[in-house]
């Protein structure tokens, strides 16, 4: 578009001095606001702001047939949908490269931390075999830049706000429920892109359009790292992805501790 | 992919399974110019991994719309064959894996490629990786940098990648798929050993931040030997006595 070729010289001019557009500092989030239970129908979900990025996350539970090669294991599945609502330039389809890329690296950070342990909670097998299938959508309905950092956190507080329905046989019994969904950790993703050979934390979308190139860490909350995804044409050093793992520690458990 | 903590990924002598230290590298072999069509291609063996790439290009940008009019645009396609692992026959075509795959692919040659010199066009690569034993995408970016160069485009380095990860409590490299699938951590990582930048990162599992430390460290001493191969092929199609004609996908 051709108005983002113009922004992105004005943002890049003001990268070189150092500055943000919005006056923020180079490390800050913008302001997070979550709200859980959003969908009362679904067994969990939050919408989550981050400036004006806005991502809902809706959580739905079935019972489905375990993967072949872990049968005793529960099921969770991610997606993404990019709304045309979210932005002019988004169009109506099936995934592109960016909403499946976003999918799997939200997908990444939960899965390798077992947030969920799907071992245990594949313990609770129907007659027929069937296990717990924990499907989590995320549906971009605002791109105003983070995506994946608002789509994380988004996934994160609507987890924690899921409840399991009872298990009657082969069936769900929707809204009879029994507690929560149990979760061992939270996790958090920090994007970072380099402008001008400057690094910022949570981009917005201007500034996503004059970047070179993402790098996106993914931390737990006790402290071990659990998912990094480098993204776009620029080059990153061992000592910038270190430095961000610093910055992801600090500033983006900051953040969980928003929900 | 991270595993259950049950599958025994260490011998009895410390060694992994297929008797490797940590900082060894599975057979390698690269082979440069082995199609006949495309611009540019080569095939490469790590492990049991089967690559082969192929480069089109500079040219039409298909479609259209996508023609930026200062730049050559990347286009890049990793699949896997159906018959390429030891499960069941699988879907052709590209799924979302291979759809992720192609993308941070695609980012590094977008950095790695004179990109400037071709504006209006689209350069092509294409990886089809015909066996997979952990580790695919990293053979088929070392196959792809090889196609590249062998196609006579401009690059700023032969990119090189190599897989890290932790399995058996240590951090090791160039990981088999038992070690993909039942380790710790998972991080394929790409180099352009003229600068020392990475341009492919991706990590899964859960590491310390000195395990990532470590990683990269010992990442980018096995990119250097691997890199050692890429040259090697190079070499042999247009400095050694090979003849030329000889394409053979050996």
């Amino acid at each position: 578009m051709i108005v983002d070729e113009v922004n992105k010289a004005y943002v890049r001019d003001l990268m070189r001095t150092g500055k943000r557009a919005d006056g923020r500092g180079m490390l800050d989030y913008r302001q997070a606001v979550i709200q859980q239970g959003y969908v009362p129908n679904a067994e969990g979900s939050a919408m989550v702001s981050l400036g004006d990025t806005k991502v809902l996350a809706g959580v739905k539970l079935d019972l489905v047939a375990p993967f072949p090669d872990r049968p005793d294991e529960a099921v969770i599945s991610f997606n993404a949908e990019f709304s045309p609502i979210a932005h002019p330039t988004f169009e109506a389809g099936p995934p592109n490269e960016h909403s499946i890329e976003l999918a799997r690296v939200v997908d990444r950070g939960i899965r390798s931390a077992e947030v969920i342990n799907l071992k245990q909670l594949g313990k609770t097998k129907t007659e027929a075999g069937k296990v717990l299938g924990i499907y989590v959508d995320l549906y971009i309905l605002d791109q105003c830049g983070n995506l994946i950092d608002c789509a994380a956190l988004a996934a994160m507080a609507a987890l924690r706000n899921t409840q399991m329905p009872k298990i009657e046989g082969e069936k769900l019994v929707r809204l009879d429920f029994t507690g929560p969904l149990p979760l061992t950790r939270q996790v958090i993703a920090c994007s970072f892109e380099t402008i001008e050979g400057k690094v910022v934390l949570d981009a917005s979308y201007g500034e996503e359009v004059a970047s070179d190139g993402r790098f996106t860490v993914s931390v737990t909350d006790d402290g071990k790292i659990c998912a990094s995804q480098k993204s776009g044409a620029a080059g990153f050093t061992k000592e910038q992805v270190l430095e961000f793992t610093d910055i992801a520690f600090e500033k983006g458990i900051a953040l969980l501790e928003k929900i | 992919m991270v595993g259950s903590g049950d599958f025994k990924l260490l011998r009895d002598d410390g060694k992994r399974l297929d008797g490797r230290g940590p900082m060894d590298l599975r057979e390698i072999s690269m082979k440069v110019g082995v199609l006949k069509q495309a611009a540019g291609s080569a095939m490469v063996q790590m492990g049991k991994n089967k690559v082969i790439a192929g480069v089109y290009g500079p040219r039409e940008v298909f479609p259209k719309f996508l023609t930026k009019p200062d730049r050559a645009i990347i286009q890049c396609r990793y699949v896997m064959a159906p018959f390429s692992g030891l499960e069941d026959h699988g879907r052709s075509g590209p799924n979302r894996r291979s759809q992720e795959i192609s993308k941070v692919i695609k980012h590094v040659f977008e950095n790695a490629v004179l990109v400037h010199q071709f504006p209006k066009t689209a350069i092509n690569i294409s990886m089809e990786v015909l066996q997979s034993d952990g580790g695919t995408r990293v053979a088929s970016l070392n196959a792809a940098a090889l196609a590249m160069v062998d196609a006579g485009l401009p690059v700023k380095d032969i990119i090189t990648a190599v897989s890290v990860g932790k399995a058996g409590g240590q951090v090791i490299v160039d990981l088999s798929k038992e070690e993909d699938n039942h380790g710790q951590s998972d991080i394929p990582m790409a180099f352009s050993l003229r600068t020392g930048e990475l341009l492919l990162y991706q990590m899964d599992g859960l590491l310390t931040k000195d395990e990532v430390d470590q990683a990269i460290t010992m990442g980018h001493e096995a990119a250097k030997k691997v890199r050692e191969f890429q040259e090697a092929a190079l070499i042999e199609k247009y400095a050694g006595n090979q003849n030329s004609a000889d394409n053979s996908m050996q």
